[in-house]
């Protein structure tokens, strides 16, 4: 590649970064000011009042270790928010990448009759809108009782994980050599330790990967947990939506630095399992 | 030391139309160097997969020092083979791959330890324990994974085309250490490869096979001087082939009667095929052979450094035959010539 090509992709880096990076800094600013109106270009004072209100800071002359105990434990919604979105995300990615990883098995090492159709149509809930499959899910949910409560949510969830987790670890199964695992069967371990010492080791960029795209996938959902949870399974989505239709711009941003943290904080470890150089993506064009 | 027993051994595949390995029946005794030969997709990887235990056969029986295989699963078979393309852990060092069998079965470390050095330094590769598998050449890494599969002392090695993805040079160096290696240690061997030559510089014993089906299982010599048939005389170079009768104890033939003394003459149908190998023929300008002389033309000679080869022509018939260049009749294309098919060096077989 020649050289000036190479500065212009660097700067079209950068202007990327910044334009992802500028909006959080006026969130940022956002959620620490008090009444910060158009015309002017940094807020005229800064305010905790939105963590206030949101009950994660206590009120002044109660910011003590054990003032913020007592807040906390008396279950403010942005962290029972919080909590919902945390655990509905660990428990999806956990059974997403246990359902997956046979399936990506078989398509990444096996050819057989219909593997295209099998893998467009495992892939069509992310062509389709949500709103198409979820109304007709929901009928069937509320007579099976998965309406409205934390497992239903959890299965809706599944729905639009499922093709993300399954393409990914499939890409990684068509690079892999199951030899190895007949290789350290005939050295004497037995099924157990060779995929703990064998095929986890290999699939592992893989799994860190999927994990990481069920993980935002459930994390973002709104519409889903809306519908099927019906306003009884609160996430942090939903309570980011209802708060910024509030019209409180401090509230509504710090809220939002709750929800977007603990994504950045996820990318930011498995980012270099992400690049392309990595065995996780290196076997997409192989499926 | 094991000897092992193969019965009756079938296995079918649905993507094939016959079975990939067709009743075969092999026996191999406790230290024996014995060779798989046969062109690719024959069938005789899988029958080391099935020894192995990654295959299940359809029906017959594998038998390890009078004891079935088949119900045993392969982690404790204590048959160990390497794959044509080695197969280093790739997130293990040397040490740690040589050391992988003994660690299985949960030997005490500091015993390992010493067992995979003493391992690598019969593959002759002292001090290389800490490297990773991919900083290795192909023929250390081929040395490695030997290593890896002798440290455990199995019952039967089995390797998989073992030279296929060497360079020449390293062939050769790669073949001595298989055979100094088998010979100290006794470990009963079986190797699969579609080369003749190295199946003939290495095996005890060569096992033929062709479309799942064994041809014949004995000796390398008795390939270029007693082959069961065709197919295998072919496969080892075989070119002269003579339709032939049974007539009063000698083989009668369209161009006359062949004397024959092979041991087989009772076994052989009324209907059969005589075959002698092109170094074996005798060719002279005068006719001074007693008995199985035969005139005829030469077609054409083919000077090929220490051999020269003519093609003759008798009655039809086309013989091919190798003589040394060294002190050679001056033979020309389109000569009349004698040629002499000895009684003791011609065979013949049923198909």
């Amino acid at each position: 590649m020649n050289n000036n090509l190479k500065k212009i992709n660097i700067y079209a880096i950068y202007l990327g970064a910044i334009i992802l990076i500028l909006p959080l800094i006026a969130f940022f600013i956002n959620a620490f000011s008090f009444r910060w109106f158009y015309p002017q270009v940094i807020p005229k004072e800064l305010s905790l009042q939105a963590w206030v209100r949101l009950k994660l800071i206590p009120k002044p002359g109660q910011r003590t270790f054990e003032g913020f105990i007592e807040l906390w434990a008396s279950n403010p919604a942005v962290i029972k928010a919080l909590l919902n979105s945390l655990s509905i995300g660990f428990l999806v990615t956990i059974v997403s990448i246990i359902i997956a990883l046979p399936a990506a098995r078989v398509l990444g090492l096996l050819n057989f009759r219909f593997k295209k159709l099998i893998i467009f149509i495992m892939v069509s809930p992310t062509i389709l809108p949500p709103i198409a499959f979820v109304l007709g899910l929901n009928i069937n949910f509320i007579s099976w009782g998965f309406s409205g409560n934390y497992f239903g949510v959890c299965l809706v969830h599944l729905v639009p994980i499922m093709p993300y987790v399954v393409l990914t670890m499939t890409g990684i199964f068509a690079n892999y050599n199951p030899d190895f695992e007949h290789q350290a069967r005939t050295l004497g371990a037995n099924k157990t330790r060779t995929f703990l010492l064998i095929t986890l080791p290999a699939i592992a960029p893989g799994m860190v990967v999927a994990a990481l795209f069920a993980f935002l996938v459930s994390w973002s959902q709104y519409l889903l947990t809306f519908l099927i949870g019906a306003g009884k399974v609160m996430t942090l989505p939903l309570l980011v939506f209802s708060t910024a239709s509030s019209g409180n711009p401090a509230l509504t941003a710090a809220i939002s630095i709750i929800f977007i943290f603990p994504a950045i904080l996820i990318l930011f470890f498995t980012s270099k399992f992400v690049s392309g150089e990595s065995g996780a993506t290196s076997g997409f064009g192989k499926i | 030391m094991s000897k092992l027993n193969i019965k009756n051994l079938i296995k079918s595949f649905p993507s094939m139309d016959r079975p990939a390995v067709n009743n075969v029946n092999l026996d191999i005794e406790s230290g024996e160097l014995v060779a798989f030969l046969g062109p690719s997709g024959c069938g005789k990887t899988t029958i080391l997969k099935m020894i192995t235990g990654l295959f299940q056969p359809d029906s017959g029986d594998i038998i390890l020092d009078e004891q079935s295989l088949l119900k045993i699963p392969t982690e404790k078979r204590g048959v160990v083979m390497v794959f044509q393309n080695y197969l280093l852990f790739p997130y293990m060092n040397v040490n740690e791959n040589v050391g992988f069998a003994l660690k299985m079965k949960g030997v005490d470390k500091n015993i390992i330890d010493q067992k995979v050095k003493e391992m690598l330094e019969l593959v002759k590769l002292p001090d290389i324990g800490l490297r990773k598998p991919k900083q290795l050449s192909g023929g250390q890494q081929q040395r490695v994974a030997l290593a890896r599969a002798l440290i455990s002392n199995p019952r039967i090695l089995l390797l998989d085309e073992p030279l296929s993805n060497l360079d020449a040079h390293l062939r050769d160096e790669m073949r001595d250490l298989i055979v100094t290696i088998q010979q100290k240690l006794k470990v009963t061997t079986i190797f699969v490869t579609h080369d003749q030559e190295e199946a003939v510089l290495l095996a005890d014993k060569i096992a033929l096979i062709f479309d799942g089906e064994l041809q014949n299982f004995t000796s390398p010599k008795n390939y270029y001087e007693k082959p069961k048939n065709i197919k295998a005389a072919k496969f080892f170079g075989g070119v002269n082939f003579i339709n032939a009768k049974k007539h009063n104890d000698n083989l009668s033939t369209n161009i006359g009667t062949i004397h024959y003394k092979g041991e087989n003459y009772t076994d052989l149908n009324e209907d059969n095929i005589i075959t002698i190998r092109p170094e074996n023929i005798k060719l002279s300008k005068n006719n001074d052979f007693n008995n199985n002389s035969f005139k005829g033309l030469i077609k054409s000679v083919i000077f090929s450094g220490t051999h020269t080869r003519y093609k003759i022509i008798v009655n039809d018939l086309e013989l091919e035959c190798s003589l040394q260049s060294v002190g050679l009749q001056d033979i020309k294309t389109d000569d009349t010539i004698y040629v002499h098919l000895p009684s003791d060096k011609i065979w013949a077989m049923n198909e």
